[in-house]
């Protein structure tokens, strides 16, 4: 046995003796057990430990291992005999009806016995906690303590990192709600129109509304898909964008549903040839991989000026009106808003159909 | 602005947090105007330009009229002393099982930072053991005045560990805040307790 304890370094290799005081200090965790596998010897942390676990100090020693310890792994360690065939390899054992897992490492000493060095391996932070170990109850050289103060790092830095995590969360979802910008076809969106809208109607300046809608755009969509449906909105952007004046307001306000609000214009003239350059335009076919996308566009209007006190709901609603009498009237046209279609209200929802 | 964490991120967010509390939002609020800061608070983990803690700090002199100096102080005390936040005082707590193996351990904190954030750049600490529990602590500062946190800082610790101490800012060295520490008993009283893991029974 003393030959296997010298193994690698050839016979004679120097010996150590050590007194039970050092080798506790070394190695608070260890074990010493005789030939027959009784407990002979142990430091004085693993001590701590298996008083813990309500066995009486003085009853230790003599105890056999496996009274104590059992060996998880390897499987079928149960005897000294077992144990001595395993010295040198990497153990899982723990405490007998639980309450602590341990690694270990066995090898011979020169009575034929085993020291054991034991750990806690990847469980020792609630070793630590369960055992109420402390700085005195590890080696001056183990490195438990500096784990321990990463885990308590990593927890303030995690712990930091989450709420920096929800305070940019909040700032994006604020962010999102403030945003004036309709992020798909760069139009400016529903809030920024209502808030313009209402500037004007406080200004008390003359402007117009046209509400468009296009038509076949739910064609486009259901045959070519929604790569194509985006293609076309940007594209109805940009004729939108060239065919109206730096001040005025273009908004996306629903899937294929567009705002425009003219500040200064009121010329019928004038609108009806703006709403027909645009209406020419998008009859153009719009090009998407290989692909010709056949729409149009309707558009309804309204003046600032046919109100005596103008409101934005009644505006966008009559403007809303004229469009579906657009659309009723064949599509592809614009129509403003008038008093006949304001009387003639209780047929237009036969024509929301479309 | 250099590349890495810069310890600035951490001091602000702390003072802040501490200015806060000691003396209310609303001083808070008139600091940030004072200071003419384009935000209102800090985030801890983010870089931050040098001038605005010092915006941050001749603010908060204004507005309390006190000198920089014992603002700083009593944020290091703060820092390590307020209850419901322990987290700073267990990881200088790890340093050492005393006061003065709390203090050799000084010289590893910007090492012991690193593992956690390696981009964190504390700065160098050196300590001078003079003999007869007589120690200088050096450090560059970030800014002006940063030493006195360290000895609020290490006044609260002393506490913690239940030692007597005496410290002082000495004249700096060729640009380094130099801080005294005299230390008269190490076990002058019981001190606060300290479990290696939290929650321990």
């Amino acid at each position: 046995m003393a030959r296997q304890a010298a193994q690698g370094r050839g016979q004679g290799a120097a010996r150590l003796v050590l007194p039970k005081g050092s080798l506790d200090r070394l190695m608070p965790m260890h074990l010493a057990l005789s030939a027959s596998g009784q407990i002979t010897a142990l430091g004085p942390t693993l001590a701590k430990i298996v008083r813990r676990a309500a066995v009486e100090d003085a009853a230790i020693l003599g105890l056999d291992f496996f009274d104590l310890f059992e060996v998880c792994r390897p499987s079928g360690v149960t005897t000294a005999a077992a144990l001595h065939a395993r010295q040198g390899e990497r153990l899982h054992l723990g405490l007998r009806g639980g309450g602590a897992e341990f690694r270990g490492l066995a090898l011979c000493d020169d009575a034929g016995g085993l020291v054991m060095n034991l750990s806690f391996g990847i469980g020792v932070v609630d070793a630590v906690r369960t055992h109420a170990l402390t700085d005195a109850d590890f080696a001056a050289t183990d490195l438990t303590v500096e784990l321990l103060y990463l885990v308590e790092v990593k927890r303030a830095v995690l712990g930091e990192l989450q709420r920096l995590n929800l305070r940019l969360q909040g700032a994006k979802s604020e962010a999102e709600a403030q945003a004036m910008t309709d992020t798909l076809t760069g139009l400016r969106n529903r809030r920024a129109l209502d808030l313009r809208l209402a500037q004007a109607i406080a200004d008390a300046l003359p402007f117009a509304l046209m509400h468009l809608d296009l038509d076949r755009f739910k064609a486009v969509n259901d045959t070519l898909g929604h790569g194509a449906g985006d293609q076309v909105l940007r594209v109805v952007a940009q004729v939108l964008a060239a065919e109206t004046r730096t001040g005025d307001l273009v908004a996306r306000v629903g899937g294929d549903e567009f705002v425009i609000l003219l500040p200064g214009m009121t010329d019928a003239a004038r609108l009806g040839a703006v709403a027909g350059r645009i209406i020419a335009a998008l009859s153009r076919p719009i090009p998407y991989e290989g692909h010709l996308c056949q729409i149009g566009a309707s558009v309804g209007l309204t003046i600032s000026t046919r109100y005596a006190a103008p409101t934005a709901e009644a505006m966008l609603q009559d403007a809303d009106l004229a469009l579906y009498a657009a659309k009723r009237a064949g599509r592809g046209r614009m129509m403003a808003f008038s008093d006949e279609l304001a009387s003639g209200q209780g047929t237009v929802p036969a024509a929301r159909a479309f | 602005m250099k590349q890495g964490l810069s310890v600035l991120g951490l001091i602000n967010r702390a003072l802040e947090d501490f200015l806060k509390r000691r003396h209310g939002a609303a001083l808070w609020q008139r600091v940030v105007q004072r200071a003419r800061l384009p935000f209102d608070s800090f985030e801890p983990l983010l870089s931050y330009d040098p001038g605005l803690t010092d915006a941050v700090l001749n603010a908060a002199c204004a507005e309390l009229g006190r000198a920089r100096e014992s603002i700083l102080e009593d944020l290091g005390t703060a820092l390590v002393s307020q209850r419901e936040r322990d987290g700073l005082r267990r990881l200088l707590r790890f340093g050492g099982v005393s006061f003065r193996d709390f203090l050799h351990s000084l010289e590893e904190l910007p090492d012991r930072a690193r593992l956690a954030l390696p981009d964190l750049h504390l700065p160098a600490l050196y300590l001078e053991d003079r003999g007869g529990g007589q120690f200088a602590i050096l450090a560059v500062p970030p800014f002006a005045g940063a030493g006195f946190i360290l000895i609020g800082l290490l006044r609260a610790m002393a506490d913690d560990y239940g030692a007597l101490v005496l410290l002082d800012m000495a004249a700096s060295r060729q640009g380094r805040d130099v801080i005294s520490v005299l230390l008269l008993d190490e076990a002058h009283s019981q001190g606060r307790r300290f479990d290696l893991a939290v929650g321990a029974p």
